[in-house]
């Protein structure tokens, strides 16, 4: 089995992992979790697409898109997190239970 | 033809500067940023009309490392859509957020978002390459949530939250696609991977992935979920911008991954699956978004369920083009979906801004409230109606001539079964067109409603749109014509060379 089928797999893994918690997991924060877990999956795939295309030097193209895909996954969760909090404090301030999901309120 | 970069650019620059200047000269700085955005855009539309499409490779780096712009017929149409879609909204916002402090406020934060969004709106219209089109869909995601988020309230936190969350599943979901398709073909760029592309095991995925996280980016019917609470959550002019422009970004990508990239793999199966998916879904989104709207009580969720049933008008445009026998009926299925496209776009803007028009003479958006108002706010309730008129579909709005030629255009497909969808649609979005104007004529019972004042730009903008969209009924044949100034467009061939 090549490095890259190894990597490749545990990309494959993670994004499984992070799709299943996404939609199993009610608390706002693990679903933001969840969704950090997919984009760790499909960086790691990128990565290990650098290391196979070429044989003597890792190609530079995909290592520029993770970067850049940090930075946007980043700012995603950075304002995801910061709505989550803001929600919590309303929850809290009209006393329902904020480790719900207010999913179904409107 | 280096004015291509100025319109992703002149909003970017106006949205910084915009967050740094003072709270009195947001207005006019936002203003003058939109202005010249609808200048450039308009001279990039009489450039494609005169000369086709155009390549601006950025800082002269070549594709593989550089970044391109590429500009064609469907592209300036977008850009000219956005422009003045944009303009006029700004025009709304500028005195929309001159009302109370508190509302000022939110008016200093709009802009730089508002103008932020815009773009990368025409970012993604401009981009050449599969990469780009999801860092600058991004923007516009992160741009349109803080848009929906900006009256604070708890309601519009939650939908803001939920809109946000899938739209970050459906861009990671793309970009696995994206990830996919670069370590089986080494490319990135449209035409460039049209012409690489051959359906392997890894490229089939990758066409499912980016063509799944855009359906639920552009809202077809499961994955609509999000959109009616954020886009009736958020104020007025947002909501406006939301429902005629936000959405149809993702559909505008949906289109080049479709139509270009995987040509060989969409176009390779005659009247496939996909495609008849997509057009069942989009069908079912008709029937199921005006029957919730038909059902709505509050007016701003009522036009908000009209955007879902609406967009799936947009999606028949893929099993009409998969069909076999349907050689030299492009225009029209194109001519269709875009003239719907930019109908749906300008009406919309219509009603959401009368809707706030509404919502601040009455102080509710309650449908049970809106007695009488026809008398006492003719503009407004005339704006409602010109925009609905057009929505139905009846003559001789924009809305007319899309639906007259989606439906000739799924006569000449050979597919007959679209063309109930059409009609049907028709009348169930004038079952709810009507609902909300017989509303406004029930005369009211002792107490007549108190309505503040509004004032007279507000409620002068919803009309200029709601004319405009009845104007381009009467001009279709020049915008139709726009539409074969690219030669080809979407047959791929002869359409998508480089220059």
């Amino acid at each position: 089995m090549s490095t890259f089928s190894i990597y490749s797999l545990a990309a494959i893994l993670l994004v499984g992992l992070g799709v299943y918690g996404l939609f199993t997991r009610q608390h706002l924060l693990r679903k933001v979790m969840a969704l950090n877990v997919i984009a760790g999956g499909i960086f790691l795939l990128l990565i290990s697409t650098a290391y196979r295309n070429q044989d003597l030097f890792p190609d530079p193209v995909p290592q520029a898109m993770v970067l850049t895909g940090i930075v946007v996954a980043i700012s995603a969760t950075g304002f995801a997190l910061a709505l989550v909090r803001s929600i919590h404090r309303r929850m809290a301030e009209s006393e329902t239970d904020p480790s719900q999901d207010s999913w179904d309120q409107p | 033809m280096n004015q291509v970069i100025w319109v992703v650019l002149l909003p970017f620059v106006g949205s910084v500067v915009c967050l740094l200047a003072h709270r009195k000269a947001v207005f006019a700085l936002g203003m003058a940023a939109s202005l010249g955005t609808l200048i450039v855009s308009v001279g990039l539309v009489a450039h494609v009309w005169e000369h086709a499409s155009a390549r601006v490779e950025l800082g002269g780096w070549a594709t593989p490392l550089g970044i391109a712009l590429h500009l064609d017929g469907l592209s300036a149409l977008f850009l000219l859509l956005t422009a003045v879609v944009g303009v006029l909204v700004g025009i709304q916002a500028g005195s929309y957020f001159a009302q109370s402090p508190e509302l000022r406020a939110m008016g200093s934060r709009f802009w730089p978002l508002w103008l932020l969004l815009w773009g990368g709106l025409n970012g993604v219209y401009l981009c050449s390459d599969v990469f780009n089109a999801y860092v600058l869909l991004e923007i516009s995601t992160l741009a349109a949530v803080g848009l929906t988020i900006l009256s604070g309230s708890t309601a519009s936190l939650v939908a803001g939250l939920r809109y946000l969350l899938a739209a970050m599943f459906g861009s990671f979901m793309y970009l696995l696609g994206v990830a996919l398709i670069y370590a089986g073909t080494g490319q990135l760029d449209f035409l460039l991977l049209s012409r690489g592309v051959t359906p392997q095991v890894h490229t089939l995925t990758a066409f499912g992935l980016m063509v799944f996280g855009l359906l639920i980016k552009s809202a077809l019917l499961p994955f609509h979920f999000w959109l009616p609470p954020a886009h009736s959550s958020a104020p007025a002019p947002v909501s406006a911008v939301l429902s005629a422009l936000v959405v149809k970004a993702s559909f505008f990508l949906l289109l080049k991954i479709w139509f270009v990239v995987f040509e060989s793999i969409s176009g390779g199966t005659p009247g496939g699956m996909p495609s008849q998916l997509l057009g069942i879904l989009g069908s079912l989104a008709v029937f199921w978004g005006s029957f919730q709207a038909v059902r709505q009580s509050r007016l701003k969720l009522l036009i908000a369920y009209s955007t879902v049933g609406q967009l799936g008008y947009l999606f028949l445009i893929f099993p009409i083009l998969a069909s076999p026998d349907f050689q030299g009926h492009e225009a029209l299925a194109w001519g269709g979906t875009i003239f719907h496209l930019f109908s749906h776009g300008l009406a919309k803007a219509s009603l959401f801004l009368a809707a706030g028009c509404l919502l601040q003479a009455m102080g509710t958006d309650d449908l049970h409230a809106m007695r009488d108002i026809a008398g006492r706010l003719p503009v407004i309730t005339f704006s409602l109606g010109v925009a609905g008129v057009s929505l139905m579909g009846l003559p001789p709005s924009a809305g007319f001539v899309a639906k007259w030629m989606l439906l000739r255009a799924v006569l000449a497909s050979g597919q007959w079964w679209w063309a109930p969808v059409i009609v049907l649609g028709g009348l169930l979005t004038a079952a709810y067109v009507f609902k909300i104007l017989a509303h406004t004529f029930v005369p009211s019972e002792g107490e007549a409603l108190r309505l503040n004042s509004v004032p007279l730009v507000m409620t002068l903008v919803p009309l200029a749109l709601a004319i405009l969209c009845v104007l381009m009924g009467f001009r279709a044949d020049e915008v139709i014509a726009l539409l074969p100034a690219v030669p080809h467009f979407g047959t791929g061939k002869n359409g998508w060379e480089m220059p």
